[in-house]
């Protein structure tokens, strides 16, 4: 087919074309994928939110593809302007008599959206509808967790904007909220101490091999979070109230948990060189410390007392213990929980411990 | 020329077994049959064998292999004797020194005691391979630079686990053995004493470290590439100097002004090398002993630059709600 003397040529001049095939196509093949991006934009844009001064890197990187999608669970916040004629009339007079402490002196109207509100809200259709229900009686204590949270913790949860929380902010429609977490004591076998607590792959170690007992030690038990000497020189060994780097690998795993639930980096409250200086730490460090006392708060005094009204299928898996709260619950892994969607201002009830 | 260009060692030898030197005590600790691969010629000398064992090889193995099982069966009992799930938290494992409250006293066996036994007999098996070295050194009447070199190694090894938790008055202030384990303490020991970067052994530790891969790199490539004229007889070019050793040193010197010699550039070598656990040792001896915050301790010796601007978002015209692209709401 080809002629006689192409053939004869290429006999005679044997070349070895598939080692720079391989080599242009490969170059070749570069080039093209380099000007494609220059071109048509890189498909993975990327944003950063800066958080401190240039030189430090301080900054929350984000796709822009996760940023222009909106947390899906605000579209299913039912809002006052949305309660129907109907659904208030669907509440029965039962469950109007049910008014818990605390919401003793709105109106009887106000009352009726807010049980239709908060039926929406934690995906219960028979809230307050009966006194002896568990959910109910849970329901009575946790109206006035959310009345103290929004009055008593303004600093946190309306610390940019008028935001506040509801009962949509942990539950998002569901009976149970996610992200909640229960003790979970040793996790190793054959292990005690400080070897029996850490080294697994639990929801509370965030998948790491850092301690999984971070949550109970700080947003249960009070621990100190903080571990650094504040003197370049101080006379102490390790012992009984000495922090040492078994302290710093807890206080790791807590922070790791935290940046995980708000969708943020170390950066965003800490300047990373210096993670204990006050004077190098954004507002928002702040506002977690805040945070970090309203979660130790919302624990003890409000989530752990509930621990007889729970079904046993309710308690935790290892202690029987009553369900407990910390950031993911709330947040969600946004850095506001609903992006920031203001959900008090139509509700002045539950933002008020005593109304006048 | 694509042969200069290879990954793989391009001459093998393969014959008769080398025995090596006939010395007063080789034919009773040698042991193995020689034998020849071509896979592992790919990488070096494709004779495979024999073994000089010798006793501190036996108390090295035999201590090696007790350390190791040691540790790995207080995995396997951790995971409830589960296979799998010891196969899947493998990297998650480890065998964690004593909790803080023992001090230096023995601790019970579920919390450190194991530890405890573990790193005795992987004390007498580093020391008796470090040993070995010597002796090997000596049977072949060497010079002692490797066994001085992992001395250096030693010396990092023992600071970390046994002179440093002796300062501190605690064997928990030693370092775990598992994998994701043993980082955690590095970057939790870090943090807890103010950030290990503003340390200066630290960084004198990682000069040597990434000074060593460079000076391989170069030395590496300043020999491969004058091979074609003798240069990998790099003994004899040290004593006579032929055209391989002066292409290599006019490169250098043309390209930087300055160039090592085949004698000195295996001194730059060694000493990189060996200096990288040596300041690594004493910046690690000195935290928590003599220095608890190396940050505040960099600020007070004028080396802590501060930076001038604010911190927080707000202060860079921007809010949480234009950074998700929701202003208007």
């Amino acid at each position: 087919m080809l002629p006689k003397w192409f053939n004869t040529w290429n006999r005679d001049n044997p070349t070895n074309i598939y080692g720079p095939a391989i080599l242009v196509g490969a170059a070749g093949l570069a080039v093209t994928v380099a000007a494609f991006v220059v071109v048509v934009g890189q498909p993975y844009a990327t944003d950063s939110l800066q958080t401190g001064p240039r030189g430090t890197g301080m900054s929350v990187p984000e796709f822009e593809s996760d940023l222009s999608e909106a947390d899906p669970t605000i579209a299913g916040y039912l809002t006052r302007a949305q309660i129907s004629d109907d659904a208030i009339a669907s509440i029965s007079d039962e469950a109007l008599q049910n008014v818990p402490p605390g919401l003793g002196d709105i109106s009887d109207e106000q009352y009726a959206e807010l049980v239709v509100a908060m039926r929406a809200w934690t995906g219960i259709p028979d809230l307050m509808e009966d006194p002896d229900n568990y959910q109910t009686q849970i329901a009575y204590t946790m109206v006035g967790m959310t009345q103290s949270v929004n009055e008593n913790w303004i600093g946190h949860v309306q610390s940019n904007a008028e935001v506040g929380v509801t009962c949509y902010t942990c539950h998002r429609g569901q009976p149970v909220p996610s992200e909640i977490w229960f003790r979970l004591g040793p996790v190793n076998e054959a292990a005690e101490g400080w070897a029996a607590v850490q080294n697994r792959v639990t929801t509370q170690s965030q998948y790491t091999s850092l301690p999984s007992d971070a949550l109970e030690e700080y947003l249960l038990n009070y621990g100190q979070i903080g571990v650094h000497d504040l003197e370049s020189h101080v006379a102490e060994y390790p012992s009984e109230g000495i922090q040492t780097w078994q302290d710093a690998e807890r206080t790791y795993s807590l922070m790791n948990y935290v940046s995980n639930s708000l969708g943020v980096n170390c950066v965003f409250c800490h300047n990373s060189r210096a993670f204990y200086d006050p004077a190098q730490v954004t507002p928002q460090w702040a506002t977690e410390m805040l945070g970090i006392s309203m979660v130790q708060e919302i624990n003890n005094d409000w989530l752990v007392p509930l621990e007889g009204l729970y079904p046993p299928e309710r308690l935790g898996p290892v202690f029987a213990d009553a369900p407990k709260a910390a950031c993911k619950t709330c947040h969600k892994g946004y850095q506001q929980p609903l992006q920031g969607l203001n959900v008090i201002g139509e509700w002045p009830e539950l933002a008020l411990v005593e109304s006048d | 020329m694509a042969e200069y260009q290879n990954i793989f060692t391009q001459v093998q030898v393969q014959g008769t077994p080398e025995w090596g030197l006939e010395t007063e005590n080789s034919g009773r600790e040698r042991i193995g049959k020689p034998g020849f691969s071509t896979l592992i010629g790919w990488m070096g000398n494709a004779q495979l064998g024999p073994v000089w064992l010798g006793w501190t090889g036996m108390v090295s193995l035999a201590t090696g292999i007790l350390a190791l099982n040691i540790i790995g069966f207080n995995m396997l009992a951790q995971v409830g004797w589960s296979i799998p799930e010891f196969i899947r938290q493998l990297f998650w494992l480890a065998l964690e020194p004593p909790s803080p409250e023992y001090g230096l006293s023995i601790p019970p066996l579920q919390d450190g005691g194991w530890y405890i036994i573990a790193s005795f007999f992987l004390l007498v098996s580093v020391m008796s391979w470090w040993a070995r070295t010597y002796i090997l050194a000596m049977e072949h009447k060497m010079g002692k630079h490797v066994f001085w070199a992992f001395g250096s190694a030693i010396w990092l090894f023992l600071v970390l686990g046994l002179f440093r938790p002796i300062l501190m008055g605690s064997w928990s202030e030693a370092v775990p053995y598992g994998i994701f384990p043993h980082l955690d303490w590095t970057t939790a020991f870090s943090i807890r004493y103010g950030n290990l970067y503003y340390n200066p052994f630290h960084a004198l530790s990682i000069v040597f470290l990434y000074g060593s891969v460079l000076l391989f790199a170069m030395h590496g490539a300043t020999i491969l590439a004058v091979t074609r004229y003798g240069g990998d007889r790099e003994l004899e070019q040290i004593v006579d100097r032929g055209t391989a050793t002066e292409r290599a040193a006019l490169f250098w010197r043309w390209t930087m002004g300055f160039n090592a010699t085949m004698e000195g550039i295996h001194r730059w070598a060694w000493w990189f090398a060996v200096l990288t656990p040596i300041t690594g040792g004493i910046g690690i001896l000195l935290t928590g002993t003599v220095v608890d915050n190396w940050f505040i301790w960099a600020q007070e010796h004028h080396f802590a630059p501060m930076y001038d601007g604010s911190y927080g978002y707000e202060a860079y015209g921007t809010t949480y709600q234009e950074f998700i692209g929701q202003e208007s709401n």
